[in-house]
């Protein structure tokens, strides 16, 4: 169906994207750049509590008040210009686009990469929402069953502010950097769950089975409550390369491990490449829990993202494994935090980057152990696999161990794939392209198998993709 | 049809390796090529399979008609020509598997590929020849693996990609006797009417398993004499010196 909106829009183009007008007829919408106004429009339209709405004033103040990180981080982010977003549009109101003006090489990628006819409408921009009705009322059905929550944020905070409100904001807390204040002034969309104790929910959750008007949002907050003894899988994001109208994404995400639950989140996603992606995501680990961040980041213009476990308890665990592939234009900057705060805790952070091209990877780490405590472990990884001469590849691990009672173990390296690699498999027929992906692929391999198979099995395909003309 | 090399030529930037090199390799024979230290026996194998360190300066390779010359390697390996690294490569990540899959799948047209239980099949029939483990399918491509192994996962990939024409670099060193029976028999069990070998060897001890039709000595970049198996023999009781004194004593 065409609308009028439709037509208002027609001459969006890929490389302006973000850069469109919008009809005046718009119900919600907050307008460009952001003020108190904006947020008292965003909690207006949202019918926030007053404890939201002081939230996020608050929020907007200590935005303001940050100065951006290019003292660490790259200068990169002095191209953000924040007065040219919006920070809120409401669902329905998204700027829709025809099939016929998703660029062809998006569409290739689709056809490619196996993505199901109507998955690609929705990645596509076409559909708001991928329709996946039919597969998400089953699980919806066990979930209640167990007494397991799984709103968006904005339904948890209205309906469950018992649960949520003691956790919300406490793990990251707003003033933790420039962004994290940012989503939590202009915050929507995202999802909120809370598993009750001793509630092992067999099914990974994705956002795709939780039908609602702001899974996407570019300033998602999710928060993951797993009571004791509990134990969830949560997924996020797809291979497939999402076409984005807006280039600003800045989610914060938070986990709540409570005693004896184990939190795995697994992320893949791929971003086009004119996107800044920038999240803060952190869980707290308590006695005897465990939380693992799986995560895969593809595309984009600038991703920094450092995953982090809080070991509160004793004997908590905290893990990260980390794929990150930057292709030519692109920085991914990216680690973990290991923050232990108990006797006997564990962390292990295992991180392999691929870059291609002029593509930049960075890893950046933080292990941190504190003298008072005894028998910490931590085991860090860094190897980085450098495709093409221009190729680059930093690492700036932060390990500030004290004490003389634990075991702390850091191993880094950096790689080429070897030319006589190369010859050997293009003697037995692989094209230089194709001897190029298996090496890739089998750099990753140990840490692909940690991800649900689907994935893995797309991750494979779209390493192929990248490889393709990055060689010879 | 067969595989042909006339007059060829090949350097390395500040030296000439191989120096107007003839020699025809029809289906169904094995040739080794025995030579000395030095004398070009790897460059051989690594110019006719193309490694971009050597440049050819002059002359033709033909494999069953076609130039090979202006191919890539993996045209080259796809046209029928397998080499048998002396120093096979290791792969982390890429399963033995993996990797036959891909190389045979390379081999198909576009969008096709294999039948897995067929390949599964053949596979394992002919690890059984070459008495290895079931455990190689999905270890990595040569990683951790012995020297012997390793020599055995090259004819594995022989025998599962069946190459028109073969060359073995060095297939016998770092072997022990009955590794080198394992492989020999293998190798043994490929030849047929439609198929060529070239093995290169430094030592005599291989072709008492693998049995040559015709032996071929290379010096300086060069063939300089050519005999049936017995020549093998000559040179394992009398040296290289001998074939000197022989070459010289004609030229």
């Amino acid at each position: 169906m065409v609308t009028a909106l439709d037509n208002d829009i027609t001459d969006i183009k890929a490389d302006n994207i973000g850069d469109f007008t919008f009809p005046e007829r718009n119900k919600f919408d907050a307008g460009f750049g952001v003020s108190p106004r904006t947020v008292d429009y965003i909690s207006d339209v949202k019918n926030d509590p007053d404890w939201i709405r002081e939230f996020r004033h608050k929020a907007l103040e200590i935005f303001n008040s940050k100065p951006m990180p290019t003292h660490w981080a790259t200068k990169d982010l002095d191209n953000i210009h924040f007065e040219e977003f919006r920070y809120y549009l409401s669902d329905g109101q998204k700027p829709k686009r025809s099939w016929d003006e998703v660029p062809e090489d998006v569409k290739r990628t689709f056809e490619r990469l196996g993505i199901p006819e109507q998955e690609r409408k929705f990645l596509a921009g076409v559909e708001a929402q991928y329709d996946s009705e039919a597969a998400y009322s089953n699980v919806k059905k066990v979930l209640e069953d167990q007494g397991v929550i799984f709103v968006n944020s904005t339904e948890g905070l209205h309906k469950y502010p018992e649960i949520f409100r003691p956790w919300f904001g406490k793990v990251i807390p707003t003033s933790d950097n420039k962004f994290s204040a940012l989503n939590s002034a202009v915050f929507s969309g995202g999802s909120f769950i809370y598993v009750p104790k001793g509630v092992k929910v067999s099914h990974p959750l994705q956002a795709y089975f939780r039908i609602n008007s702001e899974q996407f949002g570019q300033f998602e907050r999710t928060l993951i409550i797993a009571d004791e003894g509990s134990e969830i899988m949560y997924m996020e994001g797809c291979t497939a390369p999402k076409f984005e109208t807006s280039t600003l994404h800045s989610a914060v995400v938070e986990l709540v491990a409570m005693k004896g639950a184990k939190i795995q989140y697994v992320t893949v996603q791929n971003w086009s490449s004119n996107v800044f992606n920038l999240v803060t995501k952190r869980g707290i680990a308590h006695e005897d829990a465990e939380v693992r961040w799986i995560d895969c980041n593809i595309g984009s213009r600038l991703t920094m993202k450092y995953p982090g476990v809080i070991m509160k308890g004793k004997r908590a665990r905290g893990e990260v494994i980390s794929i990150a592939l930057a292709n030519s234009g692109q920085h991914q900057d990216t680690g973990a935090k290991m923050i232990h705060l108990a006797d006997d805790t564990t962390s292990n952070v295992v991180w392999k980057s691929i870059s291609i091209g002029e593509g930049r990877s960075t890893y950046r780490g933080q292990v941190h152990i504190p003298k008072h405590l005894k028998g910490c472990k931590n085991n860090t990884e860094c190897d980085a696999l450098l495709i093409n001469s221009s190729s680059r590849t930093d690492t700036y691990p932060a390990i500030s161990v004290k004490g003389n009672k634990h075991a702390t173990q850091h191993e880094a390296s950096v790689s080429q794939v070897s030319e006589d690699q190369i010859f050997y498999l293009m003697q037995r027929g692989l094209t230089e392209a194709e001897a190029m992906s298996l090496s890739v692929n089998g750099f990753i391999n140990d840490l692909v198998k940690e991800f649900p198979m689907e994935y893995s099995v797309e991750l494979k395909r779209l390493i192929d993709l990248e490889m393709e003309g990055s060689v010879g | 049809m067969s595989l042909v090399i006339e007059n060829l030529t090949a350097q390395i930037p500040d030296r000439q390796i191989l120096n107007g090199l003839n020699l025809t390799i029809n289906p169904g024979e094995v040739h080794a090529i025995m030579g000395p230290n030095g004398s070009g026996k790897s460059t051989l194998s690594k110019v006719l399979s193309g490694h971009s360190d050597y440049e050819v300066t002059a002359g033709t390779v033909t494999l069953d008609g076609q130039n090979i010359l202006d191919l890539e390697v993996d045209a080259r390996a796809r046209t029928g020509l397998f080499l048998a690294f002396q120093y096979p490569h290791e792969i982390p990540g890429v399963s033995n598997a993996n990797f036959l899959r891909a190389a045979l799948k390379a081999r198909l047209p576009e969008g096709e590929d294999i039948d897995a239980v067929a390949f599964y099949k053949q596979l394992y029939t002919r690890m059984d020849q070459l008495e290895m483990d079931r455990s190689f399918t999905g270890r990595s491509v040569n990683e951790g693996f012995s020297g012997g192994e390793k020599k055995r996962n090259e004819i594995l990939q022989l025998m599962m990609l069946e190459p028109k024409y073969a060359i073995l670099d060095e297939t016998d060193s770092g072997l022990d006797i009955d590794a080198l029976k394992v492989v020999a028999r293998g190798v043994n069990a490929m030849r047929s009417e439609s198929r060529g070998f070239l093995l290169i060897t430094h030592y005599q001890r291989l072709l008492d398993y693998i049995q040559p039709d015709i032996v071929h000595v290379l010096m300086d970049g060069q063939i300089v004499l050519t005999g049936g198996k017995d020549l093998a023999l000559k040179l394992e009781e009398k040296g290289y010196d001998w074939v000197k004194d022989e070459v010289l004593a004609t030229a």
